[in-house]
């Protein structure tokens, strides 16, 4: 009796190391998003942000990019933010909000048929400088919006 | 979670525009739950792929900062009327949800 719990208790932690080998291996999303940039969305400030996220702080202003948000948003929770892009080539979008803890909002890859165009909803913590970034070829273009909040979204 | 997103595509002059709604709590990790003094656990998509036949047309990374149950719009040209479009997502706790539609 004792002897064969001694062997259940050896196999099932055999299994269990084994459980955990196969679990690591079959953990899909983690594989997936290996492509996620951890750094750069938990970068704390919009500088190393932006560095980890697009490989550079020098961006140049451009008037190709329109970025449409709220002047006044009551609720930080929801701001719809829209970015428009006239600039060939774009490769990416990235929206960061410089007050919030971290700046670093999304990044959107488009496809190379996919228009310089995304419309999202975001989350703001207090009145801040919205900017939206267009990667194209090797060089940043960013245009910004200062939104004022008066109800933050971010914590209680 | 089945079920989470709702997503139409329209196609007119060689141009589809695809808006999506996904519910999703995108919880930060910053809230405080009163009851336990202890903050919610972060919980939110990390990652949200759309593709067209097979082709990427937009791929994005979210931070905590996307608001609950997220709204996307997005443009892209090269598709037309009864293509079938696929967007999934995948959060940071491991979940994952996808969807497929025609373009009308």
């Amino acid at each position: 009796m004792n002897n064969k719990r001694r062997s259940f208790i050896k196999s099932s932690a055999a299994a269990g190391a084994f459980g955990v080998a196969v679990s690591a291996g079959l953990i899909t999303p983690r594989a997936v998003l290996a492509a996620w940039p951890k750094a750069a969305f938990e970068a704390k400030d919009l500088d190393s942000a932006l560095k980890s996220a697009l490989g550079g702080t020098t961006m140049t202003e451009s008037s190709d990019i329109t970025l449409k948000a709220p002047e006044i948003a009551e609720n930080g929770a929801v701001v719809p933010v829209t970015v428009t892009s006239t600039i060939p080539n774009a490769e990416s979008i990235t929206i960061l909000i410089s007050e919030n803890p971290t700046p670093m909002t999304a990044t959107f890859k488009l496809g190379s048929n996919t228009d310089g165009f995304v419309s999202t909803r975001v989350k703001m913590g207090k009145t801040s400088d919205v900017i939206a970034v267009v990667k194209s070829g090797d060089k940043l273009y960013s245009s910004k919006l200062l939104v004022k909040v008066t109800i933050g979204g971010c914590g209680g | 979670m089945a079920n989470s997103i709702k997503v139409r595509a329209k196609e007119s002059d060689g141009s589809t525009v695809v808006k999506a709604l996904i519910s999703h709590p995108m919880e930060t990790g910053q809230r405080k739950n009163s009851k336990t003094g202890k903050n919610f656990p972060a919980h939110f998509i990390q990652e949200l792929t759309c593709s067209v036949n097979g082709a990427d047309v937009l791929v994005a990374d979210w931070g905590t900062a996307i608001s609950k149950n997220p709204y996307l719009s997005f443009k892209f040209s090269g598709a037309k009327a009864g293509d079938t479009l696929k967007m999934s997502w995948v959060d940071n706790q491991g979940e994952s949800d996808s969807v497929e539609a025609k373009i009308k």
